[in-house]
Parts: C-alpha cells; structure tokens; sequence
C-alpha cells in the first residue's frame, strides 16, 4: 500500500513538470506519451527482444559470476593458501568500476556479446566470493562437531552441513549480485552492445532525442529488476533460510 | 566399557603452559551412567571431548570398548549443551536421521529409526518440525534421540540441561533416566550440578581446577527412581560439596 502510495505520488509530480512548459515536450515527454510509446514497443514486440537479450547476458554473467564465486569463496574459506593468495587480488580488483572494464575488454574481444557478459560477470563475482567465503567461515562450529561425531566428512560434511550451514550469507550474496549485474548490463549495453538490448535502446534513442523510449526501457528496466528481486529471491528466502529460521522477518 | 589412563592436557597460552587435565584415570563400565562433576575450569569438558575424539590428549590413553580413541567415532554419540546444535534446515526427523543417512542407511529404513527415537524422547508429534519451531528442552531431547539413532555404545553428554529452566531441567533428567533404562547405553555426562549427578549417576567422578584433577570417585548406590528430597540423597550431594570445596591436602 506505501508502495502504491509513493509511486503514484512521484508519477503525479512528474507529470506536473512535464506539462508545466518549463522544459521541451520532447526532452521531458508527458506519461501518457511514454505509457504509448511502452504499449507501441510490447505490442510489436520489440521491447520484448531488447528485454530478452538483456536477460539473456545478465544470467550468462551471473552464472559465470556465481559458479566463480561459489568455488572460490568455499576454497578460500577452506585452505589459507588459497586465502592469501586470493584475499589480495580480491580486494584490489573489488573497487575498480566493472564498467571501466569495458573499453578494455571491447578493445580485446569487439563489440557484443563477449565484452558485455564479462562486465556483468566482472560486477556480479565480488559478492559471491566475498558472501560465500564468509559464510563457509560463519558456519556454526558446533555442527561441524556434531555431524563429525556422526560420521560426516569430506564430501558430506561439505554439502550437507557447510553449503546449508553458510546458506544465509549465499543467498544474500546472489541478491546482491544480480542487483550488480542488472545494473552493470544497462551500463555495458550502452557501451558494448550492438544492436540489441536496453542498455542499447536508451543509448541509440539518444541519438534521435526520443526522451519517450529511453524513458519507457528505464520503466522495463526498474520492472523486471523489481519483479526479480521481489518475487525470484523473495520466494528463494522464505522457501530456505526463512523456513528455517536462520533469519527472521523484521518485527511489525 | 570406556578406560581414561593417566590422561593428561597441557595448552600453551601466551601466559605459559596451562594444565587443563593432570594425570586423570578413572573407567566405566558397560551400561554405567558416570558424571564428571566440577566448578569451571576443573577440565570435565576437556576430558569428554578426548573421549569424544575431538582432540588428543598430551599425556596418557583412552580405550572405548578396547579400542584406542583415535578421532570421532560412531561408537560414540554425543549432546552438547548449546541448543544450536540441531541443523536448523532439517526437520526434527532429517536431524535425527543424520547419523544413519552418513551410515548409508536407506531412507525409509533410517525414517523408521529416528521415528522410534523420537518416540523415545516423546517427540513423534513433532518430527516434521524444524529446530526453531521447538522449546530449548524438546531441542536438547531431539539432540539425545539424534546420539542414540546409529546406535553408539557411548552417549557423551555435555551438561546438556544446563541452559534449561529449573522445571524443565527436573523434567528432561526424568526423561533422561528412562532413556538410560530403556537403551542400557554406557553414559559419561558432564554437569557442574551436584544434585543433577546424584539423580542420575551409578558413579561420580569430583573434579577440582587448576589444575584439572581427579579428587574423588562416589559410587550412588541409591533405588531409582530416586527421591531428591530423600535424607540419603540430601547425604549424597553433602558429601559430593565436601569433596568439592576441601582444600588441597591429599586425595580421599
């Protein structure tokens, strides 16, 4: 219901100024106007082509980006070799902006595909390698102890106390990186895309100063963000980790 | 049949060597219910997770059936006294059924077992409940039914009520003594609670710190189920202060 409320409320300022004649109608076009131009882009289909290759590049970087993550976060959490060596490489390459990546790696690999992907793989690893190996690490010693006396070790003492055991910060490490990745594959779209893609839609819209395109992909772009977050990893949690009461809900 | 032989424990702090465990012997035999009873520090848990295999000691042997503890072992089972000792993404059954799945039990032969054991401890109703769905006694009774489903010979026991409320506490050593009945297992429990030791042990071992040594054997020699406000029971916990609080002045 806040939300509803907050959206709306935005909408209608947005609205006001758009129809103030303080900026040009085409720089800042009225919603009904985008709301056409969005219906005109679902109807022929478009839309659903540039939303699909974007998809389709955020969930090649992101599986690339998880399974990295995954391995290298439990090794590091399991041999301090591994640790020092990584630790330094980790930390160093972490701050650089995925998306200055870009030049270089269209330089190396061309416009397309490749360059995009690995930007969103770029993004998207550093919080499955840093979620994955503190988790491993935060894993309850006493289960550890408790399934050892048991009889577990080696392979299923790794997936069925460590993996479930580290769960929460797992989870919470592929939230964040798909929120890295959606947002660095609009950026690397703009740059290293061709063709295709919302990152690309807005980018060439620009060119023609259609403001109603690139603000009815920005539209797409919050939506399907929002319907990832909400529902995929939403229902991901309470099916895991919140069934299990590894986390709690926040008090009303 | 469990055999402790000059069992010795020496750790190195920034302070200098600290003797955790000097020279401790003492054994049980098949079906006994022994306690370690002491204040902290006097290395009762020290000692059980030698046993438990956890850790070797510096100094001496421990035989379990004969054999030398050399690591965790299925012989063994054990309870600790932290509640989060359950895995929180199993269900009371799934934990209970843990011990039997690292075995290789099928899975509705090992589902028959933890069933039985969860009737052991009064728990059937609640099998398909996860941990935190539970009260911190019924946790710690899934915990005993966990030990006991691969069938040790042992059951270690970790002050298991300590975190308990008085009432609860009275209830689970009842409990408790009915399952030492019904199974005949070979017990060593842990507890700083001089009148929890008299309600269950055949045998009590007194432990005094700084360092970790035996002080006395006290052999409980009383009918069960036992009166806690019986004169020979009030007798028996005297005598157990006695031993604790006597000074240092040779061995009774």
């Amino acid at each position: 219901m806040k939300a509803a409320v907050s959206i709306t409320l935005s909408l209608i300022l947005y609205e006001a100024v758009a129809r103030s004649g303080w900026f040009a109608q085409a720089l800042v076009p009225t919603l009904p106007t985008i709301a056409r131009t969005l219906w005109a882009m679902l109807a022929d289909g478009t839309m659903a082509r540039h939303a699909a290759n974007t998809l389709w590049r955020v969930f090649a970087g992101l599986a690339l980006a998880a399974v990295t993550g995954l391995v290298l976060g439990f090794l590091m959490a399991r041999y301090r070799p591994v640790e020092r060596f990584f630790m330094p490489l980790v930390s160093a390459l972490m701050p650089i902006p995925s998306l200055a990546w870009a030049p270089v790696f269209i330089l190396w690999f061309g416009l397309g595909n490749t360059a995009t992907v690995l930007v969103v793989f770029y993004a998207a690893s550093f919080p499955m390698v840093i979620n994955t190996w503190t988790g491993a690490r935060a894993v309850n010693p006493l289960w550890l102890r408790a399934a050892g006396a048991m009889g577990a070790s080696g392979a299923s003492m790794f997936w069925k106390v460590v993996v479930p055991g580290a769960s929460p910060f797992i989870i919470t490490g592929l939230r964040l990186a798909f929120q890295r990745a959606w947002i660095a594959v609009v950026g690397a779209e703009m740059l290293a895309a061709s063709d295709f893609g919302l990152g690309w839609v807005i980018f060439d819209a620009k060119e023609f100063l259609n403001a109603d395109i690139m603000l009815a992909s920005l539209a797409v772009i919050g939506a399907i963000g929002y319907a990832f977050e909400r529902l995929v990893f939403g229902s991901l949690e309470r099916g895991t980790v919140l069934r299990w009461g590894m986390v709690r809900t926040a008090k009303a | 049949m469990i055999e402790v032989k000059n069992v010795t424990l020496e750790y190195g702090t920034s302070e200098g060597k600290v003797l955790a465990v000097d020279n401790a012997s003492f054994s049980a035999k098949e079906s006994e219910f022994l306690c370690l009873v002491g204040p902290s520090g006097c290395g009762k848990t020290t000692l059980l997770n030698m046993i438990a295999g956890f850790f070797p000691p510096t100094q001496g042997e421990i035989r379990v059936h004969g054999q030398a503890v050399n690591g965790q072992g299925l012989d063994r089972g054990i309870v600790f006294q932290d509640f989060a000792q359950l895995f929180p993404w199993r269900t009371a059954l799934g934990n209970v059924a843990f011990g039997l799945e690292m075995k290789g039990v099928a899975k509705s032969e090992r589902e028959r077992i933890a069933l039985e054991q969860l009737r052991l401890v009064k728990l059937e109703k609640f099998a398909g409940s996860f941990p935190h769905h539970l009260s911190g006694g019924m946790q710690q009774r899934v915990a005993i039914a966990r030990a006991l489903a691969y069938n040790p010979g042992v059951l270690l026991m970790d002050e298991p009520f300590a975190a308990l409320d008085a009432l609860t506490r009275d209830e689970m050593q009842r409990l408790l003594a009915e399952v030492w009945r019904a199974t005949r297992k070979t017990v060593i429990y842990v507890t700083h609670n001089v009148a929890e030791a008299v309600y269950l042990a055949d045998r009590v071992i007194v432990m005094t710190p700084h360092p970790g040594r035996i002080r006395a054997e006290v052999p409980v020699r009383l009918p069960r189920p036992r009166d806690p406000l019986s004169v020979e029971f009030l007798e028996h916990q005297k005598m157990l202060l006695r031993h604790l609080t006597q000074k240092e002045e040779g061995p009774s």
